[in-house]
């Protein structure tokens, strides 16, 4: 399972505050703490705060490549950010460009431009692209799978290897009303996306959103989880640093046979996916 | 995975084996055994093994790693069991384990030499610390190869001769085998403080190999130090476990299991030899039980060869002799 720690992005309190300080040592540490738990990527978010959201996304890359070499996810739908962290980021050991739709109605070729930023940074540089178009994010099982198709589709025609893509299929907060049809729906479209292409794309969720708002939230994420990764799920934006949630990934992978059993496969689980 | 069928000469022959296009991301690891002057050691020769990306016959040539090592077995003392066929060829030299080992490697080219501490075991001879120090000694003396030491099995008495015969080769970083789920800490402890690389041992069962490692890694050994060892199953006597399990294993290092990426060994010469079908005299139809022998260890050795083993503990040398032109064949 690729998993990809959420820590680093400017909605949550103390980063925002680090931004705002121009505090190195928070971002270092949390991207400390996330590599030794586990996480193959560090995303990186800004979030909405910075009013100089390129020059932060490059502070944000360059304080995280000061203390360690994991993998970076940029964050952003803005291109200008992708665009200005690619110009620090090392994509030596991978890097993923996080995340474009299908397309945008101030954007058509926005996907394009994804494909095109992953080339020039690297053989090892990879996307999400999110089932979602200038419509909006679709509600049922058909259009999302449709949306994966184009995309997928899009990524052939351009000789962008399926491997380096990554289909995010959007969870949405299940406390939110009517909302609690969606994740039976990520599920169904799941199924159908991993044929898409041989191999398949990778298959990511931004795992927290399902649980905004609600109670029980570890326990919300941590059971999707446990139900996403056998229709295929094989990442996830996650906070890794949650244990009970890195016990289920390590239990579900072993149960779908992706990894050999010992009595100590717990404890094992982050040591063996490290990158 | 895909296949396509291409073809290899083997033996002179064209044969269509399928060819595999598929990469892998991970790879077995690359372990070289013995210590020259330069390192601190004594021994004139080193062996590597390893180095896998892909499995045995898969991918291009550079996929295939190492070739793979006969370790050839000499006993640290006497063999009273072994069968004639066998028996005949080191008789001459029965006594004296360091004799032996030259015979070993003057007369059959043997690259690595097993040195298995079978007479301090208390139900045979129970020889003490003090006869496999200087068995080791003598072995070290008389030949310039790399050494396998391999305890005698009985938990209690490999605690107290092993850690003698671990610092008895220390600085020629030997393989000192074997650690297990229930008996690895002093084994490991020795083997770190004299700088050797280490066997770890499961009875045919992936599930509790994998603990071992992660047993004596969590001691502080190094990963790329082990190498791993399943009880064996010859040719008859349940080799398709013993097949399927280093197959298993094989693949999980291919996948990127770094605690299943070691090489692996595997003893074929004792558990070929106690085949009936190996050794017994009396058996019309069978064939000359002169040639069944080596033949049976020969196939059992090549059958495990293709699941993706790296080292092969053996015995007779005419079996060696088919392994060795088997193994240079496929890894050309």
């Amino acid at each position: 399972m690729i998993l990809i720690g959420e820590r680093i992005n400017g909605m949550f309190t103390d980063v925002k505050k680090a931004i705002a300080e121009k505090n190195k040592q928070v971002i270092a540490e949390l991207a400390k703490k996330q590599t030794e738990a586990g996480a193959a990527y560090l995303d990186v978010n800004v979030g909405t705060a910075a009013a100089d959201q390129e020059g932060t996304m490059q502070w944000l890359v360059e304080s995280i490549q000061e203390t360690c070499k994991t993998p970076l996810c940029l964050d952003s739908q803005k291109t200008g950010v992708i665009a200005a962290g690619l110009k620090v980021a090392s994509a030596e050991n991978g890097l993923i460009l996080n995340s474009t739709p299908l397309n945008k109605k101030t954007d058509e070729e926005i996907l394009d431009k994804y494909i095109e930023m992953a080339e020039q940074a690297g053989p090892k540089a990879s996307i999400i692209a999110l089932t979602m178009d200038k419509n909006g994010v679709p509600q049922d099982i058909n259009t999302r799978v449709a949306i994966a198709a184009e995309i997928v589709q899009k990524a052939m025609e351009k000789g962008f290897d399926s491997r380096r893509l990554f289909i995010d299929t959007i969870v949405l907060p299940v406390k939110v009303p009517n909302a609690q049809v969606q994740p039976g729906n990520i599920l169904a479209a799941m199924d159908q996306i991993r044929y898409l292409a041989d191999p398949p794309p990778h298959m990511t969720v931004g795992l927290s959103n399902i649980s905004q708002g609600a109670a029980e939230r570890s326990l919300i994420n941590r059971i999707f989880l446990a139900m996403a990764i056998p229709h295929g799920l094989d990442s996830a934006i996650v906070d890794v640093l949650d244990e009970k949630l890195m016990n289920v990934v390590a239990t579900a992978e072993m149960l779908m046979n992706k990894q050999i059993y010992s009595d100590s496969f717990l404890k094992v689980y982050t040591a063996i996916n490290k990158p | 995975m895909k296949l396509e069928t291409g073809y290899k000469k083997i033996g002179g022959f064209l044969m269509a084996v399928p060819q595999i296009s598929d990469g892998f991301t991970g790879s077995v690891n690359r372990v070289t055994i013995g210590a020259t002057k330069d390192s601190g050691g004594t021994r004139t020769s080193t062996v590597t093994v390893g180095g896998a990306r892909n499995v045995v016959y898969g991918g291009s040539k550079g996929d295939a790693g190492e070739k793979p090592i006969v370790a050839m077995d000499v006993l640290d003392s006497r063999p009273e069991d072994w069968p004639d066929a066998l028996a005949e060829v080191y008789k001459d030299v029965f006594d004296s384990p360091a004799d032996w080992a030259k015979k070993c490697v003057e007369e059959f080219g043997a690259e690595l030499i097993c040195l298995k501490f079978e007479g301090i075991h208390p139900d045979k001879k129970d020889l003490d610390a003090s006869h496999a120090v200087r068995v080791t000694e003598e072995v070290l003396k008389a030949v310039g190869v790399p050494l396998v030491l391999w305890d005698c099995g009985n938990d209690e008495k490999d605690n107290q001769v092993m850690p003698k015969v671990s610092e008895a080769a220390k600085g020629e970083n030997v393989l000192l085998g074997t650690a297990k789920e229930d008996n690895y800490k002093a084994l490991t402890a020795i083997a770190l403080a004299d700088g050797h690389h280490l066997i770890t041992h499961a009875p045919l069962d992936i599930n509790i190999a994998k603990q071992v490692n992660i047993l004596v890694s969590d001691m502080g050994f190094p990963l790329d130090k082990i190498v791993t060892f399943q009880a064996t199953g010859a040719l008859g006597y349940g080799i398709e476990y013993a097949y399927s399990i280093q197959e298993r294993q094989r693949l999980a290092a291919l996948g990127g299991d770094k605690m299943m990426a070691m090489p692996a060994i595997c003893d074929v010469g004792y558990e070929s030899w106690r085949a009936k079908e190996a050794k017994l005299a009396d058996a019309p139809g069978w064939g000359a039980v002169g040639d069944r022998g080596p033949m049976w260890e020969a196939t059992t050795a090549i059958c495990l060869l293709q699941a993706g083993v790296d080292i092969i503990r053996m015995r007779h040398p005419r079996a060696i002799a088919t392994v060795k032109n088997f193994i240079n064949q496929i890894w050309q």
